[in-house]
């Protein structure tokens, strides 16, 4: 009988779910691009909230087969200069995180890093000023309202409570890509108002159809404005970030 | 080769809202004096210097920037280029 080194080839499905065919070791990267700033948030949520491992990596050195899956953190990537996003999605990095997302490994961009995929094509539409051109910081309500993303399979109709922060993150796109992205499940997160007595509106930001965050059309890829990192703990205001972030456990590995 | 000025103006799609354009339009120029003012739209211009054969090149290769390295992203804007001497 002839022993393969094969086997790391296999596609682990567990439980016959679609997502992803991890040939790679079960690790996620949290990428830093010059300017990042939410990564070492990211990365204690991950490895010390969630128990997952996880490696913080600087964008050059960042090589896609060696991870299951990838963050894309928040932050002021090349200082937001020409539009927020753009300058990192031309980098050989994300050329990485597109070549992962091809083979079906998960990948989020959480604010700057929902602007990146956005930039680079990998997810569809673009974010905008904000309507009121102020950078807005404060704790959202949003609702799932698509569990087509590996990241709220499971999650669809849920409420959660998350800290947005950004100046850059009114979503828009055509109204034909809208209804098609629509039909599709790929509207993800939409800002909602926390109850019926809630007469605030919800949206921070002007987003068309109050969108938060999308994914595409495989649901592998998935990018958000309001940051889960920063909802992982009591001490911080809230654990709805948890629910999102707990997904990864099903392809790295756990730490004791 | 000649050295030309290539400006580059970026702008939000006619349907995308303009809220920094509707600001000055509304608060600056039609509360001080110039009603005349029906509408702003603000954009962004990148005067871009470049070497090429003739205004012809300089136009394409201005064309080739914008659209590879999406200067303008192609949701949500709309671009225009001048070529100065």
């Amino acid at each position: 009988m002839t022993v393969s080194g094969g086997n790391q080839e296999e596609p682990q499905t567990e439980g016959g779910r679609s997502h992803p065919a991890v040939r790679s070791e079960r690790k996620i990267a949290v990428i830093r691009f010059p300017g990042s700033n939410c990564d070492l948030d990211v990365v204690h949520a991950l490895r010390d909230v969630v128990k997952i491992n996880c490696e913080l990596v600087w964008h050059a050195d960042f090589k896609g087969s060696e991870y299951a899956g990838v963050v894309l953190p928040g932050g002021f990537s090349y200082g937001d200069h020409l539009r927020a996003g753009i300058i990192a999605a031309f980098s050989p990095a994300v050329k990485e995180v597109k070549q992962m997302a091809s083979e079906g490994k998960p990948v989020i961009g959480i604010c700057n890093g929902f602007q990146i995929l956005t930039e680079s094509g990998l997810l569809p539409g673009a974010l905008l000023k904000n309507e009121k051109l102020n950078f807005v910081c404060k704790w959202v309500s949003l609702r799932i309202d698509s569990e087509k993303s590996f990241f709220t399979k499971g999650l669809s109709g849920k409420r959660l409570e998350l800290p947005v922060a950004h100046g850059e993150g009114r979503y828009y796109i055509e109204e034909d890509r809208l209804r098609e992205m629509e039909r599709n499940g790929q509207i993800v997160f939409r800002y909602a108002a926390r109850g019926p007595e809630d007469n605030e509106n919800p949206n921070p930001n002007g987003s068309l159809s109050n969108i938060a965050g999308v994914c595409n059309e495989q649901g592998n890829v998935v990018g958000l404005m309001p940051h889960p990192e920063r909802a992982c703990e009591k001490l911080l205001g809230g654990e709805d970030g948890l629910m999102l972030l707990q997904k990864f456990i099903e392809i790295a590995d756990r730490r004791k | 080769m000649t050295e030309y000025t290539v400006e580059v103006v970026i702008e939000s799609k006619p349907a995308a809202k303009d809220p920094e354009g509707e600001t000055i339009a509304r608060e600056l120029l039609m509360k001080n004096g110039f009603g005349q003012v029906h509408n702003v739209r603000t954009a962004k211009m990148l005067k871009v210097k470049l070497e090429a054969e003739n205004e012809e090149q300089a136009k394409n290769l201005a064309e080739r920037m914008v659209r590879e390295l999406r200067l303008a992203n192609p949701v949500a804007h709309i671009y225009s280029i001048n070529v100065k001497g």
